[in-house]
């Protein structure tokens, strides 16, 4: 099985979040960046349970600057055999989307695995996008695979509950919590990420379609009411009365 | 150029979520100056309700069939009824089956789109939307720039109103292209509103020490009418389905009132429902984390401030 994993750079959740350039820019001075967790932890470690299983070989891509080689490198350590970077500084959805799908063309994948989402963009776009620029099926938020031949039976979380579906030949899917077990990279997996390739191509230009206007911090809390427990009949003359929402 | 609206319509009912896009493509369509129209794909019921909510016409595509859902054949009917429309904006919700049809929808469109919008655009100057980014610490505005515009829009944005009539829905076919993707199973919980759609939400964290005391907070919940969640070392350990988690891994909630007990408020919790209109906090430790997001907070053991609140509600629903 030939399959490509898309992996994104986000900042660690417990990061400070501050803006620049007249707050239309993320301010990153300082900030400790991850690997997407869905991307780090289910959709890349299923697709190589999937090549240990099966034979075959695991690339990931990323959309991105070279500051993102070090996400890529650990990529390789948890056990990608192969990487590419699609040297692009700002990118959005779209962008990455197409320069993602641009590389796949050429090749045959058998699957394309996205994460279920970027944590700190929460956009759920560029897997959809990447299926619909190939022409393939997208199966979203998926949390268990297996696969037979060119079948793949694949559960999926939906509103309150689940759902299984079957899809024929390749296909995009994006990877929520439970697709696979997080793995921790070791000295030797570390050691031999050097030394698998890592390749840079250009990216295509394509022009972005959503600007940022403007970022806001919102103030927060003023500060917490607090209510005697032995008193809830005034925390529900409040929740009434004052925030009005029962 | 009209705005189009795509109706979700699980188990052929059209939800509040459907209701809500309705009428915030109605809201959109108005400030455009033009009208709302609404699709919704296969065999469902009261569809010419959606009237009510501003949509001008409906449009019931394949009604006496059950089609199961599938992005790519959903995608393909939804820009073909908005080309024969003239609409240049589609509108969804940001569900499990919204979010993978907007980088679709986009696509196929050749349109700029921004997935869970929480307000209506303003478009005094371009198009911009805003959305909650960086796990609820910060609000971006999108300007999309392009004429062909895709958005989904984030549940409980708006307070849905009833401001027209029905209309009785206009049946047309559309030939389906072959699928990939075949449905086989579906399970889903019955009778309770699914969280992401939830006005109300009572959840309950670690400090319950055990599946076996969820009783209290059933009981809450259903004294409320609210949906049940909690916190991700729950779900892991099995005390409870993993569909009630909520926060970073989780499930994304921004509910009128959030109750949590027993959760201290680690930053991945919160990233999840900070966006929650009010919060109250129920905790025995008063230097919780979570006393600083809340609105209302119980310093105290929730095995006793539960229970009374519980009551304390039902005291107030028979008054
Ligand atoms: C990458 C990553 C992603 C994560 N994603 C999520 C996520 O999506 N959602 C999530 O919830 N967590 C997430 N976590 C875990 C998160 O960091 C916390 O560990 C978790 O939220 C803690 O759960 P808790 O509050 O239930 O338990 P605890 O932190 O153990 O807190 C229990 C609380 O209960 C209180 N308590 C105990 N007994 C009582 C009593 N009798 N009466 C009243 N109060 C009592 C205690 O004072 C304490 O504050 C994530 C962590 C990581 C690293
Ligand atoms: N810059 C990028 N390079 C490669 N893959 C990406 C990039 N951004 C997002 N993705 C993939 O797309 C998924 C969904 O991202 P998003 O649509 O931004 O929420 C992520 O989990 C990644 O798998």
């Amino acid at each position: 099985m030939n399959l490509l994993v898309c992996i994104s750079k986000t900042p660690d959740t417990t990061s400070k979040i501050s803006f620049k350039s007249d707050a239309t820019e993320y301010n990153s001075d300082g900030v400790t960046f991850i690997m997407n967790p869905y991307d780090e932890w289910y959709a890349l470690v299923k697709a190589i349970e999937l090549v240990e299983q099966n034979g075959g070989n695991v690339t990931v891509i990323n959309v991105g600057p070279a500051s993102n080689d070090i996400i890529i490198r650990k990529a390789l350590a948890i056990g990608a055999n192969d990487a590419i970077r699609v040297d692009l500084e700002n990118g959005d959805a779209f962008a990455i989307a197409s320069n993602i799908a641009a590389h796949a063309k050429s090749k045959s994948y058998d699957a394309i695995f996205t994460g279920k989402e970027t944590i700190d963009y929460n956009g759920s776009e560029v897997g959809a996008m990447i299926a619909e620029l190939l022409d393939l099926p997208y199966v979203s938020y998926a949390n268990d695979l297996t696969t037979s031949g060119n079948i793949s039976k694949i559960t999926r979380e939906i509103e309150g509950g689940m759902e299984i579906c079957e899809v024929e030949g390749p296909f995009v899917l994006s990877a929520a919590k439970g697709l696979a077990e997080q793995r921790i990279p070791n000295m030797k997996g570390i050691m031999m990420a050097k030394s698998k390739p890592l390749n840079v191509v250009a990216a295509t230009g394509d022009a972005l379609r959503v600007k940022t206007e403007k970022f806001i911090v919102p103030p927060g809390k003023t500060g917490v009411k607090l209510i005697d427990p032995e008193n809830m009949d005034e925390l529900v003359r409040l929740l009434h009365e004052e925030s009005k929402v029962i | 150029m009209s705005v189009l609206v795509y109706i979700e319509s699980p188990k052929g009912h059209i939800k509040k979520t459907g209701n809500e896009v309705a009428y915030y493509g109605a809201k959109v369509a108005e400030s455009l100056g033009t009208n709302c129209i609404a699709v919704v794909i296969g065999k469902a019921d009261n569809v010419g309700n959606l009237g009510k909510y501003g949509v001008s016409k409906v449009l019931h595509v394949n009604a006496d069939q059950e089609i199961e859902f599938d992005s790519q054949v959903f995608t393909s009917v939804i820009t073909q009824v908005a080309s024969e429309n003239g609409a240049n904006t589609v509108i969804l919700a940001n569900t499990a089956n919204g979010k993978s049809l907007t980088g679709r929808l986009a696509i196929k469109m050749n349109a700029g789109n921004v997935s869970g919008v929480n307000s209506l655009p303003d478009t005094s100057n371009g198009f911009v939307v805003s959305k909650s980014v960086y796990s609820g610490k910060a609000v971006a505005n999108y300007n999309i720039t392009t004429s062909n515009k895709v958005i989904s829009l984030m549940g409980n944005t708006l307070q849905i109103q009833e401001v027209g009539q029905a209309v009785s829905p206009e049946n047309i076919t559309v030939a389906l292209p072959a699928t990939k993707l075949k449905v086989i199973e579906r399970k889903t919980s019955e009778g309770i509103v699914p969280l992401p759609e939830a006005e109300l939400v009572v959840s309950a964290g670690r400090g319950m020490k055990g599946p076996e005391n969820w009783g209290i907070i059933e009981e809450l919940a259903s004294a409320l009418g609210a949906t049940t969640a909690c916190s991700r070392p729950v779900a892991d350990a099995h005390w409870r389905p993993h569909h009630e988690h909520v926060g970073q891994t989780g499930v994304a909630i921004r509910p009128n009132l959030y109750i949590a007990a027993g959760i201290s408020g680690a930053i991945q919790h919160l990233a999840g429902v900070n966006n929650s209109k009010v919060i109250v906090v129920i905790n025995k430790d008063p230097e919780a984390p979570f006393f600083k997001a809340a609105d209302y907070g119980v310093v105290g053991d929730l095995f006793d401030v539960v229970p009374k609140l519980t009551a304390a509600i039902k005291k107030y629903k028979q008054a």
